[in-house]
């Protein structure tokens, strides 16, 4: 019965065990390079955010306005109907003050990564991105902000034409 | 439906690093729960295996890397895979196997062997968010984590303080856990004084990364009045999935635990689960996560499951024993194998072979839960003696 | 869908990577195995004392009885080739400047083989059935990896 056993299986290394050859070891790089299609609905997302603007998709069945947009309904399962612009308006749902990478390497100023929803597409409909022009201790639940652009000549067509969302003044 | 039976149980240390490969691993487990059930791999009709990304291992076709170790030589073999929520999947993949009447006997093993991804496991994490409208932001792992712990803090009012007591109870519960990465007897102030990751997440509110595995066996009920004394019964299973669009949730309440609940509890027939669930394993990769399932679990009211810790009712020794085990805060987070661990614990403590981890009385009815991919899965099984 | 893309500067894809390398342990039967080719010039092999089953390279467990294996044993590093191709081009699909001849090579006295290169052979002249054996780095500069064995060369 395993209440009964003493020697549970596993070996335990440390880090210097591989780092000074103790015990074998095979490195390999994996590499894996893609291009992603940007797809139908993510593609004119894109193209809008070039041109400076949000843009959404409405279900005419559940009358939900989608973001991000996407050409199918998920809880309909039909074809969504139309394109509809939205704000570049909107509330920080929740956030993060961020002090390392993704390889955990600590970063010299925070991220400050935000679930905004936006102003015009559905209650409740979010997108993650960035908070900025504001100190990591002022940011709250609720609080408005707006989208701040890059310059049109910087623009790519990325998520990224938005730099961050900076709060909106007596908002 | 027939009835069905967990009859054995094994597993590895969890470990930051272990020396073993990832089939050297599944067979340690293996080997252990068949040789706990007085069974050998003679015995074992179709094998299924549970395991998190292929980038992990740096294995493709990992199902087929591990069969041989999790005895499926020549045999039916299926290799399962709903993010975190693997470890209890696996289970119910095998609950479905024996149930359908299709196979007697069926080994249930899940690996995980995170130490093989350099730089670091988040290398292969950052692909769950979506490559062109997230990752061009910079995001980690860690985000997801710490803006539904805020989302949470915020709706109900809830503190870091009050969350970090379930880092210390779990951390203090793992001590006892043969197998435990990081047991440790700590303080509140010591998980608040941690390394701030993402605000409002500090280091020691988080699982670490580890290598293991483990295993069950499970069979049909005339199987398990041949081979065992004290079987442990499948009394009820659930899964559901939310959507992947998750900035479009209310991350405040896991709903698709909810519904994986429900369905559990109904087939257990579980009119009152607060009452009829005696110890429960839900999945705690971050403290907070613990408070966030219990509520999903229908354990208690939305926003006071930090009372209930608070009240020491989730204590070995307190009314609803939660992570008895330590967890995977405790003993470790080897995914796929962390979540399995909680059935194994589950199997331990209702058959009173818990030692020192044993919850007082006698625990008839337990539940083990995972959750995984984006804030998404729910995994739900009930065991009952 | 319905809509359609019809202007195809509208095509748009998104460049990205799994930004993972991996460092594999070789495990506790790899370890024997790779240490006696590193330290020895040497292959072992390890049989299973519940069903007879005899693995190259070694196992720690048996994957048909699930009993732990016993002790390895050297073995001449000799064998025969079971069936090999021959590599005209690279990973990239560029040519090679000399075809390279692979070959899977059963391990004499042993259940197993290993798949590695052939070498100081023309591959015209290659055959099923070639009794091969194993060339060995100096030892100094051995690191305990399967390349420590340069290829396989027709027996002496």
């Amino acid at each position: 019965m395993t209440v009964k056993i003493k020697e549970w299986p596993g070996t335990a290394l440390s880090s210097r065990d591989i780092e000074e050859g103790r015990v074998l070891t095979v490195r390999h790089k994996l590499r894996a390079e893609y291009e992603w299609d940007a797809g139908v609905a993510i593609g004119r997302y894109l193209r809008e955010l070039k041109n400076g603007r949000l843009i959404a998709r409405r279900c005419g069945g559940c009358e939900r306005t989608l973001l991000p947009p996407r050409m199918f309904c998920e809880e309909c399962f039909t074809p969504t109907s139309e394109w509809v612009y939205v704000g570049a308006t909107g509330t920080v749902n929740t956030f993060s003050i961020c002090y390392v990478r993704w390889d955990v390497v600590r970063l010299k100023e925070p991220l400050l990564p935000a679930v905004i929803t936006v102003d015009g597409a559905s209650p409740g409909m979010g997108i993650l991105h960035l908070l900025g022009e504001v100190r990591p201790d002022d940011i709250r639940v609720g609080m408005r902000v707006q989208a701040v652009w890059k310059s049109p000549d910087e623009r790519e067509g990325a998520i990224t034409d938005i730099k961050y969302w900076k709060p909106i003044q007596g908002g | 439906m027939a009835k069905v039976a967990v009859v054995g149980a094994g597993m590895t240390k969890f470990v930051r690093r272990a020396q073993e490969t990832g089939p050297e691993l599944s067979w340690q487990a293996a080997k252990m729960a068949l040789d706990s059930a007085g069974l050998t791999l003679k015995d074992v009709d179709a094998v299924v295996i549970g395991s998190a990304p292929d980038a992990f291992d740096g294995v493709h076709m990992k199902g087929e890397y591990l069969a041989e170790g999790a005895g499926a030589w020549r045999k039916p073999c299926i290799r399962g895979f709903v993010g975190g929520g693997t470890g209890v999947f696996s289970p119910i993949q095998g609950w479905y196997h024996v149930a359908s009447g299709q196979f007697d006997t069926v080994l249930v093993v899940c690996e995980e062997k995170m130490s093989s991804c350099h730089p670091h496991p988040q290398g292969a994490f950052i692909t769950i968010f979506d490559h062109i409208t997230e990752r061009p932001l910079g995001p980690n792992l860690l985000w997801i984590f710490a803006l539904e712990m805020n989302r949470y803090m915020t709706v109900h009012g809830i503190t870091k303080e009050e969350i970090a007591l379930v880092a210390v109870k779990n951390k203090k519960n793992a001590l006892d856990h043969p197998c435990s990465q990081l047991g440790a007897e700590l303080t509140v102030q010591d998980i608040l004084d941690s390394e701030v990751l993402a605000w409002p997440v500090n280091r020691l509110d988080v699982s670490p990364a580890s290598d293991g595995a483990a295993a069950i066996v499970m069979c049909a009920e005339h199987v398990a009045k041949r081979v065992s004394d004290k079987p442990v019964w499948v009394e009820g299973v659930g899964w559901h999935l939310d959507t992947a669009y998750w900035t479009n949730r209310d991350l405040y309440y896991p709903r698709y635990v909810e519904y994986a609940a429900r369905m559990a509890y109904e087939m257990a027939g579980i009119k009152e689960p607060r009452k009829e669930i005696h110890i429960v394993e839900p999945y705690d990769p971050f403290d907070y996560k613990e408070l966030h399932h219990l509520e999903g679990l229908l354990l208690c009211d939305r926003g006071q499951a930090a009372r209930l810790t608070a009240d020491g009712v989730t204590q070995r020794d307190g009314d609803l024993p939660v992570c008895p085990s330590g967890g995977l805060l405790g003993v470790g987070n080897p995914i796929a194998a962390a979540g399995l661990m909680k059935v194994c614990e589950l199997f331990w403590q209702l058959r009173g072979e818990a030692g020192k981890r044993q919850v007082p009385g006698t625990p008839r009815r337990g539940l083990a839960q995972a959750w995984g991919d984006l804030m998404q899965v729910g995994t739900v099984v009930i065991l009952g003696r | 869908m319905r809509e359609k893309l019809t202007n195809p500067d509208h095509v748009r894809t998104w460049p990205g990577t799994i930004p993972v390398e991996h460092v594999y342990t070789v495990g506790v039967a790899g370890e024997a195995f790779l240490r006696a080719i590193k330290e020895r010039g040497r292959l072992v092999a390890v049989g299973c004392p519940g069903c007879g089953t005899d693995y190259l390279p070694p196992r720690l467990y048996c994957e048909r009885c699930f009993e732990k294996t016993g002790e390895v044993r050297e073995v001449e590093a000799r064998g025969t080739v079971d069936t090999f191709t021959v590599a005209h081009r690279d990973l990239e699909g560029h040519p090679l400047e000399k075809p390279q001849v692979y070959a899977f090579v059963r391990i004499d006295g042993t259940g197993g083989g290993l798949v590695h290169r052939l070498g100081e052979v023309d591959p015209d002249d290659v055959h099923i059935g070639m009794e091969v054996q194993a060339v060995f780095l100096p030892p100094a500069q051995r690191t305990g990896s399967i390349l420590d064995i340069v290829n396989f060369k027709p027996a002496e």
